[in-house]
């Protein structure tokens, strides 16, 4: 703009001297903004239109390109915006469209104004108008001005008629209902003669088409016509994108369009219609063999050109077609794999992406390796992409591609040590989920573990603190498979550890103190193995071990037991105290059968390695590491810290007597210490399983239960559990150094309050780790003094064991296709408590009959159809429907009557009918979960979550849905119908 | 320097913390990458000249060539408008080259793909807008003013 000659005989400055000034003052830059916007602010507010506008102008630009703050200025952007002049009234709608917003007030007083320029005879004043509402406009305005536009939307000026088209996008968007007055008319221009504004129109179809495409399939005609007589690129591609989505919708329209559309990509020279096309092919016309052939053809030409905008585009719509003709990627492997080397990060990271999608469980292992080497090469934000997405790629579906844990554990070490490595939150929880999940990897895991553990470089990277905490818990709750469990102590306890932040610090304390229970138990044990052979009768010992076992974890009831219990102990003590190595084996490690051979077998290969020397280098190096930290400020650390220092201090001062204990046997006195240890052995030697997300509703609700009530209860006890042990501890320790006789009151203080002690740590440490273990949970609730609520803990237990082992060989049922597959899935089975397991699949191979029966009788009550269940014979399945029928009701608002059911549901639980019968309506929706195994878990997840009062009107719409999902439920579905 | 970025169909002159924050990932960008960039849940398309680097950002689904055709239509009738368009034409007409941008897109949907039409009515409004500012020029005009 020149600076003309009146503004400056006014004195004010143009626009161009504001400019001019600004690039000078290169240093000041805003002392002189802000002495421009007291200009500003003064010149505003003249009465001469033009000093006015000018100043707005200046406005402007400071708003748009500093970033002042114009709203003050709004009311005098609507005095500008109505000045009779156009050069104002110019400025005043760039003014008001740059800052209008949906909240500023004075929008309402710019209605009539707007109408008044909408019907101005001026096409350029009513451009203005219409380019400030495209930008601005509010409900109001939309509502009021929707007649203006409807008129101009049939005006003969094409360059006001473009515009409203192009309006009509927002004044939808804003006020929907003008769609009824003016969308006839907006599709009539669909027929115009004028190019620009057929352009136009199919540009907002395309808006609106894309939020939702099913209201315009009746325009289909019109667009074909277009796809085919067109010769305007722009609009080409428009229409194109429009096809895209209502292709998805109507599969007869896909194949109308199919041959024009390949058309246009063979003929068309603009790289942009081509790309269109294919995007087009790949994203909804996959169905059509020859266009994808062709498309994948141009694929091809994209990414061999030089050009990285086309290779990237290539790769990219290669991707899209990736899921569903994975032969496309293929084909192009091995550019595709070079571009991982290309320099620009799109494309690497699409060629990744591209990668990971290749992946298979036979060439997983190859893959990541050369990944992984790649990754050490690359930069390190690239670097975490490609650990990132391998992560997720064998994570997923629970490392469904995974057939060699031993090798992915050990991969998941390299990654930790890749110095780029930012995943360390990932690789944990990875870590501790395959440690839970997938028993047979738990040696390799401990190795891994102990690698990371033991290499004081890594404590030095705090990127890595994560991934020691997961390493040092996998080598704590694991201990047993460690092939020097001292070296892991010193690992755990080396001088770098306080590098570590306090929470994992915690962890390693915690680990710690696994550690060295094991060690002292395996020591115990080896003592003791000498004589058992003598003793046989383990008959007592053994039913009083359980019972011993049971104590520490109902906290409330060992508690008031623990005195008697204890007495009865002693009494029984040299059997106990002499059981053979194997049965302490089982007993102790009850749960897990699997794990217990080489448990014991660990153990005994041990045997020679717990030496009396050891130990006490054990119990020194532990008080030396540890002491220092007992003054910790941080509680979590100085807890664990204290725990572990007070049994140790209670073990030196009863070596000498764990020591000679074996000759002395006999007495009625075993040492405290040895107890105890045998006592937080068991705790932690509970094993931890996996649990899904919805674990929590699955807990069955007993009968009468006031949740609310209950909670506060538990908030007592837990409290009293929680605070107790530092305390008791210490006391108890101090006790023991004061006089070395024991009262039984002392005896019995220090003994039952290490066992809760350990329990509660244990699911401290559960939920510290977020794993939420049902078993401890149950206890919890047990415990908790509510005598209905004990009573079906067992089967729920046992429920639960079902419902893992389900799940399971339900994963391996569906990727039955892979045979490699079957074997790892029933190592993750295992991971509950072994018994459960082993019990429960006993149950279900009595159960399905029963459960046949009774669904027969529900489907006649009920007129349902009774075939499904009778068409399968398998067990897994059969159960999988229990397991999801209990989901089911859990949800189900009356406690009283959920739980009912789900007794009712529970494998071999004697199946009274008339209960069943009594809930007809939810026997029903318990009846549609077999149909249910062969979709995910997560789904049925969901399921749950709907309410009880939606799931009948929608359980036919999902049967259709399962229609051709399922072969089996095919059966299932016709008589659905015939209802 | 960054020009007129915005969000199709919002077409919002975007914030200047948005174009601080594309800036600094795009003139760090070498010469040989795609001119494409994922940024937040959109894609950038930028095309540089000279010293100019012009901006858009489209969704996801949008056709990223085509936005760089649209682009390279913006510089050209800039470049006509201007007479072989620089840097400084648009920071001293950055009103101006708003208009262009007007003519060419509104709510973020092109209207216009013919560069003459576009220059044509550019130059149509700015003889309005002259001879408005004529008219506020002439003496009598003032005088009018003086006297009110």
């Amino acid at each position: 703009m020149a600076g003309s000659s009146i503004m400056e005989s006014f004195f004010q400055r143009s626009l161009e001297d504001l400019i001019k000034g600004l690039r000078l003052q290169m240093i000041g830059e805003s002392k002189f903004i802000a002495k421009a916007m007291e200009e500003i602010r003064r010149e505003i507010r003249s009465t001469d239109p033009n000093t006015k506008s000018i100043a707005l102008q200046k406005l402007t630009y400071l708003n748009s390109i500093h970033g002042i703050d114009m709203s003050w200025a709004a009311f005098h952007v609507v005095e500008v915006m109505s000045s009779t002049r156009f050069s104002h009234k110019k400025i005043g709608y760039l003014a008001s469209s740059q800052s209008f917003h949906d909240g500023t007030e004075v929008i309402l007083l710019i209605t009539n104004q707007l109408r008044k320029d909408l019907n101005s005879t001026n096409e350029f004043e009513v451009g203005l108008a219409l380019h400030c509402l495209s930008v601005i406009a509010t409900t109001d305005l939309a509502r009021d001005l929707t007649p203006e536009i409807f008129t101009l939307l049939s005006t003969s000026k094409v360059f006001v008629k473009k515009k409203a088209v192009a309006v009509i996008l927002r004044i939808f968007s804003k006020y929907p209902d003008a769609v009824r007055v003016s969308f006839k008319r907006l599709v009539e221009n669909l027929e115009s003669s004028d190019p620009h504004v057929v352009s136009v129109v199919v540009g907002v179809f395309c808006e609106l088409a894309t939020k939702d495409p099913r209201s315009y399939l009746p325009l289909a005609p019109e667009f074909y016509r277009i796809l085919v007589d067109s010769k305007n690129n722009w609009v080409l591609i428009k229409v194109l994108k429009i096809f895209s989505k209502l292709a998805l919708l109507e599969p007869r329209l896909a194949k109308r369009v199919v041959d024009p559309i390949c058309e246009h990509m063979r003929r068309t020279g603009a790289k942009s219609l081509m790309f269109e096309c294919i995007r087009t092919v790949v994203t909804c016309l996959t169905d059509y063999e020859s266009a994808v052939k062709l498309a994948v053809e141009k694929i091809r030409e994209l990414l061999g050109d030089d050009d990285p905008n086309l290779k990237y585009l290539g790769l990219n719509a290669l991707s899209i077609l990736g899921p569903k003709q994975l032969w496309a990627v293929l084909e192009n492997k091995e550019v595709v794999i070079k571009s991982l080397s290309d320099a620009d990060p799109n494309i690497k990271l699409e060629s990744l992406h591209l990668v990971m999608g290749m992946v298979s469980e036979s060439n997983v292992a190859e893959i990541t390796r050369v990944l992984i080497n790649y990754a050490l090469k690359s930069d390190p934000e690239f670097c975490n992409d490609i650990l990132g997405s391998i992560l997720s790629t064998c994570s997923r579906n629970v490392y469904e591609i995974i057939v060699d844990f031993d090798w992915y554990v050990s991969l998941l070490g390299d990654m930790s040590r890749n110095p780029h490595c930012r995943k360390g939150e990932e690789i944990e929880n990875q870590l501790i989920d395959i440690g839970l999940r997938v028993n047979d990897v738990r040696p390799e895991l401990v190795r891994v573990g102990r690698d990371l553990l033991i290499d004081p470089a890594l404590l030095g990277n705090p990127l890595l603190y994560r991934i020691l905490s997961a390493a040092a818990w996998v080598s704590g709750e694991y201990v047993v498979f460690s092939k020097n469990p001292f070296e892991l102590m010193e690992a755990l306890l080396q001088p770098r550890t306080n590098l570590l932040p306090s929470s994992i610090r915690a962890v390693y304390t915690q680990s710690a103190f696994k550690v060295l229970v094991f060690c002292l138990h395996s020591y115990l044990l080896q003592k003791e193995a000498i004589p058992s052979s003598t003793l046989d009768d383990l008959a007592p010992g053994v039913s009083n071990l359980i019972s011993e076992r049971e104590c520490p974890e109902g906290s409330d009831l060992a508690k008031c037991e623990a005195p008697a219990d204890y007495e009865q102990d002693e009494g029984f003590n040299p059997r106990v105290s002499n059981r053979s190595v194997e049965d302490l084996a089982i007993e102790n490690g009850g749960d897990i059968i699997v794990t217990h051979g080489q448990a014991s077998s660990s153990v005994s290969l041990e045997n020679d390695a717990f030496t009396h020397e050891s130990v006490v280098y054990l119990l020194n190096m532990i008080k030396m590491a540890l002491v220092p930290v007992s003054g910790s400020h941080e509680v979590e650390v100085q807890e664990r810290a204290r725990n572990v220092l007070g049994l140790v201090e209670l073990v030196q001062q009863e070596l000498p007597g764990l020591l000679v204990q074996k000759e002395k046997s006999f007495d009625n006195e075993e040492p405290k210490a040895s107890k105890i240890i045998k006592l937080m052995h068991a705790a932690f030697s509970k094993e931890l399983g996996p649990i899904s997300v919805s674990a929590q509703e699955r807990v069955l609700v007993p009968d009468g239960l006031m949740l609310k009530e209950n909670l506060s209860d538990l908030e007592t006890i837990y409290g009293d559990v929680l605070l107790p042990p530092p305390s008791s501890i210490s006391i108890g320790s101090r006790l023991f150094v004061e006089r070395n006789g024991v009262s039984l009151f002392m005896h019995t203080k220090v003994e039952s309050e290490p066992s809760t002690e350990s329990t509660s740590q244990l699911a401290e440490h559960r939920e510290r780790h977020g794993l939420y273990y049902l078993p401890a949970e149950k206890n919890e609730i047990g415990s908790n003094d509510y005598p209905p609520a004990n009573d079906p803990q067992l089967p729920d237990n046992l429920n639960d064991g079902t419902q893992d082992l389900v799940k399971l060989t339900e994963q391996s049922l569906v990727s039955k296709k892979k045979p490699t597959h079957a074997k790892p899935r029933p190592m993750v089975v295992k991971l509950d408590d072994g018994d459960e397991v082993h019990v429960s699949a006993m149950k279900l191979v009595k159960e399905p009959n029963d459960d046949l029966l009774s669904d027969a009788v529900r489907d006649i009550l009920l007129g349902n159809e009774a075939r499904p269940t009778l068409s399968r014979s398998n067990p897994s399945d059969k159960s999988s429907g229990n397991r999801r029928g209990k989901g089911v009701y859990l949800t189900s608002e009356h406690a009283s009557e959920s739980k009912e059911l789900g007794d009712a549901e529970k494998p071999g639980h004697g199946s009274p009918s008339s209960r069943r019968s009594k809930h007809h309506t939810h026997g029903k929706e318990r009846h549609r979960s077999p149909r249910k195994n062969d979709e995910g878990k997560e789904e049925n997840g969901q399921k749950n979550k709907e309410k009880s009062s939606h799931r009948h009107s929608r359980r036919k719409a999902r049967r259709r849905a399962d229609e051709p999902l399922n072969a089996v439920a095919q059966t299932t579905v016709v008589p659905d119908f015939l209802l | 320097m960054c020009i007129p970025t915005f969000l199709k169909s919002h077409y919002i002159w975007c914030f200047l913390k948005v174009i601080r924050e594309l800036s600094g990932v795009i003139l760090t960008r070498g010469p040989k990458l795609s001119n494409f960039i994922e940024w937040r849940g959109y894609k950038v398309v930028y095309k540089r000249y000279a010293s100019l680097y012009f901006c858009m950002c489209i969704d996801q689904d949008d056709n990223e060539l085509e936005i760089l055709e649209i682009i390279h239509h913006f510089v050209e009738i800039l470049d006509r408008y201007f007479g072989s368009v620089c840097e400084l034409d648009l920071i001293f007409n950055f009103h101006k080259a708003y208009y262009v941008l007007d003519e060419l897109l509104i709510a973020g949907e092109l209207q216009e793909t013919s560069k003459k039409t576009v220059a044509r009515l550019i130059a149509a409004q700015d003889s309005l807008v002259e001879t408005a500012k004529e008219q506020a020029s002439s003496i009598s005009n003032m005088i009018a003013q003086a006297t009110k």
